[in-house]
């Protein structure tokens, strides 16, 4: 009787591997995810400052890096700046380097985004209290932006996820790398494990993005009431 | 960086941006349809309806469009369905961007206010007509900001087809890249395409906006 083969998922370690090469992608999207948020929290303060300076070049520095596709920043960095400038990067350093400049950008703009929304007459408030500049801040801004900044912050860390999928096309060793080894090991013995393997790889992404996405709407609604 | 190379390459990028864009406009057609009818059905609460199109849109949004084409292009052949990589392409980014046009369609058509429909239904215009000449107008108008993002969303989403041998613009720069060694001139070019397209977009998306809610709509 000839497989299915849905059994290629349980020969020897492949789904292991599988989930190996998926930690590989989640690993450069977290850590490009924390550097974003340490980076992105200041420039988004930075954007809703008075100074036209730090604003316009704060400006031009998330449309340069939301202009073009995450891809293409990425090929810059790991074909043209190695060449350039001579360092060697591997391709996990380089997706690192562009997803976290690109999260960096997009964290920024919903910081600035959550500032902006706080009304004026908070400002207003907190001044005639007696509040300094730096008090109204820390004591009223900040804490009020961070409650509308979460779940959109949740939100950027399912969108950072998918765009990790990317790397495969810089020869990283990921998920869909292994499974196309996968595919290839068994091509005679499981013609069909492609359809397997990609259909688990579809599912794996789900079951990992789904419960994030979620919780950014379970924050959303929490927020509105 | 040389500029004779520049010149015997630009042919090439040409052929491969028009490739880029044909998928790109079909992509966005295709989403805006599909996403006009989920949010179509599910304002007016079709039987079904519901449960469908939600399993659809969390599985459309959870999952990367690279994983979706490698399922679409080397997975779905498996069962017999075997196409293109072109279709693949435009059934990809269909299924992805459907999704995204959908909740920008749901959110125009409920902020359009209940008594608008009413008081069509209330001339003696039937559901088509006051859907097609009442509330759509309006809940398209309201929904332009979040369709000009979709469509530069989905315009950029389409650079990773070449990962099923698609002719795009990073295809044939990875070709150049590989081929020649001209690494600079190769990826100068995809940057200089690649804006060539996406800033009139980007700018007139924003001009679009601002006349839309000049004619006090937009907010």
């Amino acid at each position: 009787m000839p497989a299915s083969g849905i059994e290629v998922l349980f020969e020897g370690r492949n789904l292991v591997r599988l989930l190996g090469g998926l930690w590989t992608s989640l690993w450069i999207a977290l850590s490009a995810m924390a550097v974003s948020v340490v980076l992105g929290l200041p420039m988004g303060v930075l954007m809703t400052s008075r100074h036209r300076l730090v604003k316009l070049v704060l400006r031009i520095y998330l449309e340069a890096i939301r202009v073009l596709p995450q891809l293409v920043l990425l090929f810059v960095f790991y074909f043209d700046l190695t060449l350039v400038t001579g360092v060697n990067l591997s391709g996990e350093l380089a997706a690192l380097i562009v997803f976290a400049l690109w999260g960096t950008a997009e964290m920024g703009d919903l910081v600035r985004g959550a500032i902006s929304a706080i009304p004026r007459h908070q400002y207003q408030s907190a001044a005639a209290l007696g509040l300094r500049p730096t008090q109204v801040q820390f004591h009223v801004v900040l804490p009020q932006s961070a409650r509308r900044l979460l779940p959109l912050a949740v939100n950027l860390v399912t969108r950072m996820i998918k765009t990790t999928s990317l790397i495969v096309l810089i020869g990283v060793v990921e998920v869909l790398k292994v499974g196309q080894q996968i595919i290839d090991r068994n091509r005679f013995d499981f013609p069909d494990a492609a359809l397997w393997v990609y259909a688990t790889i579809f599912l794996l992404y789900f079951l990992v993005c789904f419960p994030i996405s979620r919780l950014a709407q379970a924050l959303e609604r929490k927020l509105d009431l | 960086m040389e500029l004779s190379v520049l010149r015997a390459y630009l042919p090439a990028y040409l052929q491969a941006a028009e490739a880029t864009l044909a998928i790109a406009g079909l992509g966005l057609v295709g989403s805006t349809l599909l996403g006009l009818v989920i949010a179509v059905a599910q304002y007016f609460r079709w039987p079904g309806a519901r449960p469908v199109t939600a399993v659809y849109v969390e599985l459309s949004r959870n999952t990367p469009l690279v994983v979706q084409l490698f399922f679409l292009y080397y997975g779905l052949p498996k069962l017999g369905l075997v196409w293109g990589s072109g279709v693949c392409a435009v059934v990809g980014l269909t299924f992805l961007g459907g999704s995204y046009m959908a909740e920008a369609c749901r959110s125009g058509l409920e902020a359009v206010e209940p008594h608008q429909s009413q008081s069509a239904l209330a001339l003696g215009l039937g559901p088509g007509p006051a859907l097609r000449h009442v509330v759509l107008p309006q809940a398209l108008a309201l929904a332009t900001p979040a369709f000009t993002a979709n469509a530069i969303f989905l315009i950029k989403e389409t650079s990773v087809v070449s990962i099923i041998a698609y002719p795009d613009l990073v295809y044939v720069a990875k070709d150049y890249i590989g081929n020649d060694y001209n690494t600079s001139e190769a990826l100068a070019l995809l940057v200089a395409f690649y804006l060539v397209i996406l800033l009139p977009v980007s700018l007139g998306a924003a001009a679009w906006e601002r006349r839309l809610r000049h004619a006090g709509f937009g907010d």
